[in-house]
């Protein structure tokens, strides 16, 4: 495959915000956003809250239709397709949203929360067959196959977003957004599933889109990184070169607001 | 002028009472700040509930609280056990004696009163001052705490606020009786990067200019290593490890310290040496 994967050209979505006695006023949430992921890479999307990063995700997961500016993903302008073609083209991207307590429905066994994606497929497979796909999807993520039988509330949070990552995975798509998607999950389960999906990655040749607050995740996980403020990227370029050599003082500032061990001993003892 | 002294922390369960704080002893000096570091479920949480008196009634707790007594001179210092008052000796404790900052100042926060008027309750309440009096100390704490433009933000509710500037509110209420101790739960966990760095340059502020003594909890390491003196590592309810923060960062002598460390980001761990990327692993 050549050229990127996922390819967005100036995209814009407005907010009509309603006032006080019936005036609207316009809040631009993303603001002429361009940016290519290549195939089996992970682009970060880094920001602080309200920057639009989850307007940006929302969109790439065609959840949401921007003003203007196009989402091209293989080839295809996502808003240019019929409702039809859109759902067909729904198997190539998929999500992992942040919490993984609200994002598994609890009534479900684990096993039908994995397969819940494979309506998407015109032949998903039935039966013994469905059963075995599903076990291959949770063993992919480290997880039993037997855990299909079980309900969410028996695993852990970082188990959790394993099961939310099988479910992401099982249509095989080219294309996954993760929202936030370790944040809420202690730092030792956090490295694991870093180190997850790094793995699938390497293996399935995965690509993903990685929206995060956290710098250090960045500097883990991503190949490219994209520094977004007030619906802006402001700075764009391989991990090692924005982070190692920021151009923009917002990425400096958030580079330097970060807690790191290095301060470590300079902290005055006082009397 | 606080000392734990092997505090135990039990509640009921199904299988009988199930620990989560057991057996810690750990003690915070005046004008001292205390890191207290661990993952969910540590029992760091409790810890800190148990030192203010807000454990759930259903808790079982042994061993001992002792704070000290405000310094008067002449006099003997006295401690006294928190674990054994009532709750009315407790409602003199908190506030005037500890103050607590919690982790998600929208929740914290009354949502149907200004800045100005949760500042000035606790204030009115504890001492026999009158409603101006009460406004102007209410100012004093918001530029205290650098809220931009206080005269204006004293009226403001919290949801015309930023995250930011409710957990300036929160600290302002905690400081409002002039507490010897603050405890401060995961108080910047909510915020985004660089307001963080604000709220703990302001309580490393507090805790250099008036001399308070601070406990910290947080999950973050990085977070415990620019601002605490020492630190306590707790993991599953236990005490593994304690000691000078730099000591206890640099030189880990429990392995659940270093795993701690290990997990951390090397951005994060930068610092203790050139640290190698995470290597794209098995799955487990």
């Amino acid at each position: 495959m050549t050229g990127p994967l996922l390819s967005i050209e100036t995209l814009t979505r407005d907010y009509a915000l309603r006032g006080k006695g019936g005036a609207t006023r316009t809040l631009r949430a993303v603001d002429g956003v361009s940016l290519a992921v290549e195939p089996g890479s992970v682009f970060a999307v880094v920001g602080e809250s309200g920057c639009g990063k989850s307007t940006l995700a929302r969109i790439v997961m065609a959840l949401d239709r921007p003003t203007s500016g196009t989402v091209r993903l293989g080839g295809d302008d996502l808003f240019a397709l019929g409702p039809k073609a859109l759902a067909r083209k729904r198997r190539d991207f998929q999500m992992v949203f942040q919490d993984p307590y609200g994002s598994l429905n609890p009534r479900h066994s684990v096993g039908r929360i994995v397969a819940e994606p494979l309506h998407l497929l015109d032949d998903a497979p039935r039966g013994r067959e469905r059963r075995a796909l599903v076990a291959r999807a949770l063993e992919d993520v480290g997880l039993p196959g037997s855990a299909a039988e079980r309900y969410p509330h028996e695993f852990s949070g970082g188990q959790r977003q394993r099961i939310a990552i099988a479910r992401a995975l099982i249509t095989n798509p080219k294309l996954v957004v993760a929202d936030e998607a370790v944040s809420a999950l202690d730092l030792s389960i956090q490295a694991q599933i870093l180190r997850l999906i790094l793995s699938l990655r390497d293996r399935h040749g995965l690509t993903v889109l990685f929206i995060t607050h956290n710098i250090g995740v960045v500097d883990e996980i991503a190949d490219r990184v994209g520094v977004m403020q007030a619906g802006r990227l402001v700075e764009t370029g391989p991990v090692r070169e924005v982070l190692d050599h920021p151009r923009e003082d917002y990425t400096r500032t958030l580079l330097a607001a970060e807690p790191t061990l290095a301060v470590l001993g300079q902290r005055k003892r006082r009397a | 002028m606080l000392a734990i002294r092997n505090l135990s922390i039990a509640f009921p369960g199904p299988d009988g009472p199930v620990r989560v704080v057991d057996d810690v002893s750990v003690e915070v000096g005046r004008g001292e700040s205390l890191g207290i570091v661990g993952e969910s479920g540590s029992g760091k949480s409790m810890l800190s509930l148990a030192t203010i008196g807000l454990l759930p009634k259903s808790a079982r707790t042994s061993g001992e609280i002792l704070l000290e007594s405000k310094d008067i001179p002449g006099k003997d210092i006295l401690v006294r056990n928190i674990l054994a008052m009532g709750e009315h000796e407790l409602c003199g404790l908190r506030g005037r004696r500890i103050g607590m900052i919690f982790q998600e100042p929208m929740t914290a926060l009354n949502p149907a009163m200004t800045a100005g008027q949760q500042i000035a309750e606790g204030i009115r309440l504890h001492r026999r001052i009158g409603r101006a009096e009460a406004r102007a100390e209410a100012l004093r704490l918001l530029d205290r705490v650098r809220i931009p433009d206080p005269s204006r933000r004293i009226d403001s509710y919290p949801h015309e606020m930023s995250g930011g500037q409710r957990q300036r509110v929160g600290i302002a209420i905690a400081l409002a009786l002039k507490p010897d101790l603050l405890i401060a739960d995961e108080p910047t966990t909510a915020l985004d990067v660089t307001v963080q760095k604000e709220i703990l340059d302001i309580l490393d502020e507090l805790v250099a200019d008036l001399g308070l003594s601070l406990i910290l909890i947080s999950h973050d390491l990085g977070v415990i290593a620019r601002s605490t003196d020492r630190t306590l590592v707790m993991c599953r309810g236990r005490a593994v490890e304690a000691g000078p923060t730099e000591t206890v960062l640099r030189h880990p002598t429990a392995q659940y310290t270093r795993d701690l460390i290990a997990a951390l980001p090397r951005r994060a761990r930068a610092g203790l040496g050139d640290q190698p990327r995470l290597a794209a692993g098995g799955t487990r």
